[in-house]
């Protein structure tokens, strides 16, 4: 108590003791109910992990067991009967590599123009001084609010001959309003005014200000709104349903569907009973689940520790 | 929350104009530029703010283009749709494709349906983020805490049909880890738990990645707060109730309008992915008629007629939603 008294209120300094809510140094002692309280809420959150955690763990051992002894529940904990059998099915399967180099390319080659697009737009969108951005803001939020839907749009895309082409992947996302939103309150709350005077009196222009100090300010907000479309883009399995016939151009998403839930697997041969195939066909499900989530999977620790306080702070209050 | 300004400014430039033409010493540069011909004064506003619009024009046409020309193409809902004549082309038939659809046999089951998911799914979706996100910041170490952030955002990243499969992996009866223990069939089988379902996987998968803003906003809790409340004998719990809870309310709020606004909208991916023949009677929504309707049956004007009421729905609820929490909160977002 006597290190909180001494402190004056609002100005209190930023240890670690002052930012966590519950400081056992502040009060004298703790009563039953607040270790009963404690308790509790260490054993939701272990609940809570584990509830994540052992699905996904799960399907990373049963990719690597023996299908027989998955089917049975005696895999639990490890890999029982270890072979990667599911895994060079998967990597002999042509729709795979077709479907996955697909997607490499619209996620890329999307993802880049919805940077190049949305970036400059909520910089200017974040100037104060420039009049026309709440009508400008208006139009895009609106947008979050009403949409034309899947007839008009399929009727737009086929007028502009989008169907079927890898653009209709591309150029119909090219703005998120949302990301839109989250970048401009990033730039709002932490390019402070100071840094364009400084930039005004140098003689530069808006061009000069955003590419030679407002970008090199803002690896943060980059890489997350980067990893928003480059997952929106990777999981993105709609466009592929309603927009694409040629088989040939579906991205992964839309191959996956194929052979996960409509268990359409070239697999096994003649000799094989139907209950082996079905646990052949399991092991290549358990193995391109994998598969397919690995590459968000390494970006995801990268970026992770952008995502918590700051970049989405200012979000929804539009 | 969002408005401001506007009334404002125009109320004070009015004065300083009153003020002019009274005494007119002062030089006003603000109040004369209102004063010049429009033309001169988009001309100057262009002058210095030419390269801002050279940024912001690229997203406006990618927006106008994709977004506004289909919300015209909503038109068709009151025409005959005609191939030769395109996107708003047609003869005009008023509510006929209306009629059509709420006549329909589905009509009362697809709604009925669509309500069901949605509501459980933004109700429970708005509540346990909140819960985890009071949770985690209850945690001391900032190891730790960051380590159940982490877990906790992992599945916002499994796409819709690796989830999906998940679910049918889990679920199949005799060898799936849920599934095995409820008999012959699986769950998705049966249209009355397709909701459940849908709403237990969607707080699995997102409910870590939500909390994320609760635990921004809880980041900004006055700590003074807890030491006043601690002198006056709050406990643990009372703290939560009375100090975190309060801090993150309004956020909690336009979380809940934002998530109104989509009331109608159960997401079509995965419930088209979850759906089978056996559940169809409960998961048919709004979405997924669209869709069989439209794209695959090629009833152009009927399933535009059952995207507008969709839509139309969904604005009625944010609109509404806005209104209560500004009249009783005054939190809204327009």
């Amino acid at each position: 108590m006597a290190q909180a008294t001494a402190t004056p209120t609002g100005v209190a300094p930023k240890t670690s003791a002052d930012e966590i809510p519950w400081n056992p140094k502040v009060t004298q002692q703790r009563t039953v109910g607040d270790w009963i309280v404690d308790i509790v809420i260490w054993t939701i959150l272990t609940l809570v992990v584990l509830a994540v955690l052992y699905p996904i763990w799960f399907v990373i051992i049963a990719s690597f067991s023996d299908q027989t002894l998955v089917a049975s529940g005696k895999v639990t904990l490890w890999p029982l009967g270890f072979n990667v059998k599911g895994y060079e099915m998967v990597f002999s399967d042509d729709r795979v590599w077709q479907g996955y180099l697909n997607t490499i390319i619209y996620s890329v080659v999307g993802t880049a123009l919805n940077v190049a697009v949305t970036i400059p737009a909520a910089f200017a969108l974040s100037r104060r001084e420039f009049a026309p951005r709440r009508i400008i803001m208006f139009f895009f939020t609106f947008t979050m609010f009403f949409a034309g839907g899947m007839i008009p749009n399929y009727l737009l895309f086929r007028s502009l001959g989008l169907l079927d082409t890898m653009w209709v992947f591309i150029l119909p996302s090219a703005v998120n309003v949302f990301n839109l939103i989250v970048a401009r309150s990033f730039f709002e709350s932490s390019i402070p005014e100071e840094l364009h005077e400084a930039a005004q009196l140098d003689g530069e222009s808006y061009y000069g200000f955003f590419f030679k100090i407002v970008i090199p300010l803002s690896a943060a907000i980059m890489a997350v709104i980067m990893l928003y479309y480059f997952v929106q883009h990777w999981n993105d399995f709609g466009t592929g349903l309603v927009y694409i016939q040629d088989t040939h151009k579906q991205p992964l998403q839309n191959v996956l569907r194929d052979i996960l839930l409509a268990n359409s697997t070239q697999t096994g041969n003649a000799t094989m009973s139907a209950g082996q195939q079905q646990l052949f066909a399991d092991q290549i499900k358990y193995g391109i689940i994998l598969i397919s989530t690995i590459p968000l999977l390494i970006l995801y620790p990268f970026l992770q520790k952008y995502f918590n306080k700051g970049v989405m702070v200012g979000a929804v209050k539009g | 929350m969002v408005q401001n300004t506007g009334t404002g400014a125009s109320a004070v430039s009015q004065t300083v104009d009153a003020g002019n033409a009274v005494s007119a010493p002062v030089v006003d540069n603000i109040a004369a530029r209102k004063h010049q011909p429009l033309p001169v004064r988009i001309g100057r506003h262009l002058k210095l703010y030419w390269q801002l619009w050279t940024f912001v024009l690229p997203a406006m046409i990618f927006v106008a283009l994709f977004a506004y020309v289909p919300m015209y193409g909503l038109l068709l809902a009151f025409k005959d749709y005609d191939p030769r004549k395109g996107l708003i082309g047609g003869k005009f038939v008023g509510l006929k494709y209306f009629n059509q659809f709420f006549q329909n046999p589905q009509f009362g089951t697809i709604l009925r349906n669509t309500i069901n998911i949605a509501v459980q799914t933004v109700a429970f979706g708005f509540v346990f983020p909140i819960i985890l996100a009071l949770l985690i910041n209850q945690i001391h170490s900032m190891k730790i805490k960051s380590f159940v952030q982490t877990i906790t955002y992992m599945p916002h990243f499994i796409s819709t049909v690796v989830m999906v499969s998940l679910i049918n992996i889990f679920l199949s009866p005799d060898t799936g880890m849920i599934g095995r223990f409820f008999g012959e069939q699986s769950l998705l089988a049966y249209p009355q738990f397709f909701a459940p379902i849908y709403w237990i996987t969607e707080v699995w998968q997102h409910c870590g990645w939500n909390c994320i803003i609760y635990l921004a906003a809880l980041s900004a809790v006055d700590t003074s707060l807890y030491e006043a409340a601690k002198i006056d004998g709050a406990g643990r719990l009372q703290l939560i109730w009375s100090v975190d809870l309060p801090t993150i309310l309004p956020t909690c709020v336009i979380m809940l309008i934002l998530n109104m606004g989509g009331i109608l909208n159960v997401g079509f991916d995965k419930t088209f992915l979850m759906q089978n023949a056996l559940n169809l009677p409960g998961s048919e929504v709004l979405s997924t008629f669209i869709y069989k309707m439209g794209i695959i049956n090629g009833q152009i004007s009927l399933s535009t007629a059952a995207t507008l009421f969709n839509t139309l729905i969904n604005f009625f609820f944010l609109v509404l939603t806005n209104f209560i929490s500004k009249k009783f909160s005054d939190t809204s977002i327009f």
